[in-house]
């Protein structure tokens, strides 16, 4: 490189800004959690107050962000529709992150056979679109906020367990699990005692970018009319209410999207600040 | 070479059982069947014509029964009939893919014009405004939801500016207009949809084309490149794009389900008749050969895809076949 110290200045620069974001990521993700535990308290009215005299207004003083076709606050059902997304992302994330642990762990640490069978079923997971998955067993199970908690879940272990499987085949090498080894200690003692402390970094960062990514698919399951059912509110279901007066009434689409956009986007540039925090090498 | 051929091909055979036997008992596990699906709303239905309808369905049998009679005729890619109709399922999805096969094209051929140039430009100027950019966009297109950016871009085109139209195919007026006109007609209705789909893919394959050519760019045969002289231009696109290009192909590969998954919700926004709706509807209906005559050949081009990009990298680099 012709100039390195520009360079080196500039990279700085980088990933000052870098963190910068992934500080404004988390500084969403906080907020989006007061709201969620601060609703009954913050939201100006009651989400499922129905006013007939004050339908469909639009975002002003009185409604900040307008009113639906039964005149219900939009503000107050998108506060409340927070703990919905949150519950969601964080439940079907954990089980997510469980499963894919305990499989890849597994897989990892004992190799041949079990580690085949294991990689075959990710491969098949990884074949059929999600959306059928979840749609086929949504079907089955009537819709509802536990079933797409643990609908998302058992559809999204796949990428913990193969990065659990990696960390776990090149650390088991090391010398201090053959020393645990020596020491008598029992193949559990060794998994979750040694071995899974030494390579949590990229299943946490995987784990955030889930979270955002379960928000996504809750709400593209409300807006298929699969999510969670009405009255409770969730985003996905006030962006498909929304929908049908797209043509009259803009707010009741765009504020919902706006806050699921926001949410999204603070998982992700959070768990790309964790990724940086956590291993320097993988900066790029 | 051959061995390794061999060993993976051979991999596939339970992988293929597998993607059958999953989405077989997933849709056969539901409590209530296409009869009950088809019969809900008819109270009447004596007893004795569901079991007729059962039996018509063979889902009087035992399931394990079941799964062998339909994987028997889908190795001869006989898919049945559709239950809602009783049309052949091969002639209902030959009659919707067209449409959903146009718009993931052209959306595809969108998203590698777009995204490969960027992924190369913020790789070759790293840290530059363009750069910048593009992860800030990159991270923003990641977490948009699709429907979202859809119902935004109705709003604003369709109903307030109404440039373009809303919803379905074609206008109700096409079969009024001449050649040109049913093109041009059917042009402004795919505009939407294929951008709308374009758009996730955009954000993931620019970034990821730009990591691969960080990767490759700090290799040591760049580095011979530039010090034999070679023209920049020689090694950025010469030798560097060629090998930074592979690992794009095979995750093209592995975002098939991803697309049909979007067409469902796709479809669905813009009201256009293809294969996610039909799946969508099938799934709902119980309508079995359907579902499956839809998905297990979806699932089946995944797994074909990743056996061609793993045989491709075997022929490309030895050290594999190793493995």
């Amino acid at each position: 490189m012709a100039n390195t110290t520009t360079l080196t200045a500039q990279q700085t620069y980088y990933h000052l800004k870098r963190n910068w974001l992934a500080f404004g990521g988390g500084l969403l993700v906080l907020s989006v959690f007061m709201l969620a535990i601060l609703a009954p308290w913050i939201s100006p009215y009651d989400p499922s107050q129905i006013d007939i005299k004050n339908i469909l207004i639009g975002p002003g003083s009185q409604h900040l962000f307008g009113t639906d076709e039964l005149g219900r606050d939009v503000l107050s059902r998108m506060i409340w529709g927070s703990r919905v997304s949150l519950q969601v992302g964080f439940v079907a994330i954990g089980i997510a992150t469980i499963i894919g642990i305990l499989l890849g762990a597994i897989s990892g640490f004992y190799g041949g056979y079990v580690d085949s069978a294991i990689m075959r079923a990710v491969d098949i997971m990884l074949s059929i679109p999600t959306i059928f998955l979840v749609l086929a067993v949504i079907a089955i199970l009537e819709p509802s906020i536990f079933n797409i908690m643990v609908v998302i879940g058992l559809t999204s272990w796949m990428e913990p367990a193969r990065l659990v499987r990696a960390e776990f085949i090149s650390i088991k090498e090391r010398e201090f699990v053959t020393a645990a080894r020596a020491l008598g200690a029992s193949d559990s003692r060794i998994i979750f005692k040694h071995i899974l402390p030494n390579g949590l970094s990229p299943i946490l960062v995987s784990a955030t970018m889930g979270i955002g990514g379960a928000v996504l698919v809750e709400s593209a399951l409300s807006f298929l009319g699969l999510g969670v059912q009405p009255p409770t509110p969730s985003w996905g279901s006030l962006l498909s209410s929304g929908k049908d007066n797209i043509e009259i009434a803009w707010w009741l689409s765009a504020f919902p999207g706006l806050a699921i956009l926001i949410t999204v986007l603070g998982y992700n540039l959070l768990g790309e600040g964790i990724r940086d925090a956590l291993d320097p090498r993988q900066r790029e | 070479m051959f061995l390794y051929s061999i060993k993976r091909t051979l991999l596939m055979v339970p992988i293929l059982l597998g993607i059958t036997l999953l989405s077989f008992s997933i849709m056969h596990l539901a409590p209530g069947g296409p009869a009950e699906a088809q019969m809900e709303f008819s109270a009447k239905a004596s007893a004795e014509a569901r079991e007729r309808l059962r039996k018509l369905y063979g889902a009087d049998q035992p399931v394990h029964r079941q799964y062998l009679t339909w994987l028997t005729k889908f190795v001869t890619l006989d898919f049945g009939d559709a239950f809602a109709d009783g049309r052949k399922v091969k002639d209902k999805i030959l009659e919707r893919l067209p449409i959903t096969l146009t718009i993931n094209f052209l959306s595809l051929g969108l998203v590698l014009l777009i995204a490969l140039p960027i992924g190369i430009m913020s790789a070759t100027h790293q840290y530059s405004a363009l750069d910048r950019a593009t992860t800030m966009f990159v991270f923003v297109g990641y977490s948009m939801p699709s429907f979202w950016l859809a119902l935004l871009l109705i709003y604003l085109l369709g109903v307030q500016w109404g440039v373009l139209p809303i919803s379905g195919i074609q206008s109700l007026d096409v079969t009024g207009l001449t050649g040109w006109g049913r093109l041009m007609d059917r042009a402004e209705h795919l505009v939407l949809p294929v951008f709308v789909s374009a758009f996730g893919g955009l954000a993931g394959i620019s970034r990821y084309m730009r990591n691969n050519m960080l990767e490759v760019m700090r290799q040591d045969y760049i580095r011979t490149a530039r010090a034999k002289g070679l023209s920049e231009n020689a090694v950025v696109y010469k030798h560097a794009l060629r090998n930074a290009l592979m690992p794009v192909i095979t995750i093209l590969g592995l975002s098939l389900p991803g697309i049909i998954g979007g067409s469902v919700i796709m479809e669905q926004v813009f009201g256009i008749d293809g294969m996610g709706r039909l799946l969508y509807q099938a799934v709902f209906s119980r309508d079995y050969n359907l579902a499956m005559g839809i998905l297990v050949p979806a699932a089946v081009l995944t797994m074909l895809g990743n056996f061609l990009a793993d045989i491709g990298y075997a022929l490309a680099d030895p050290r594999v076949r190793l493995r």
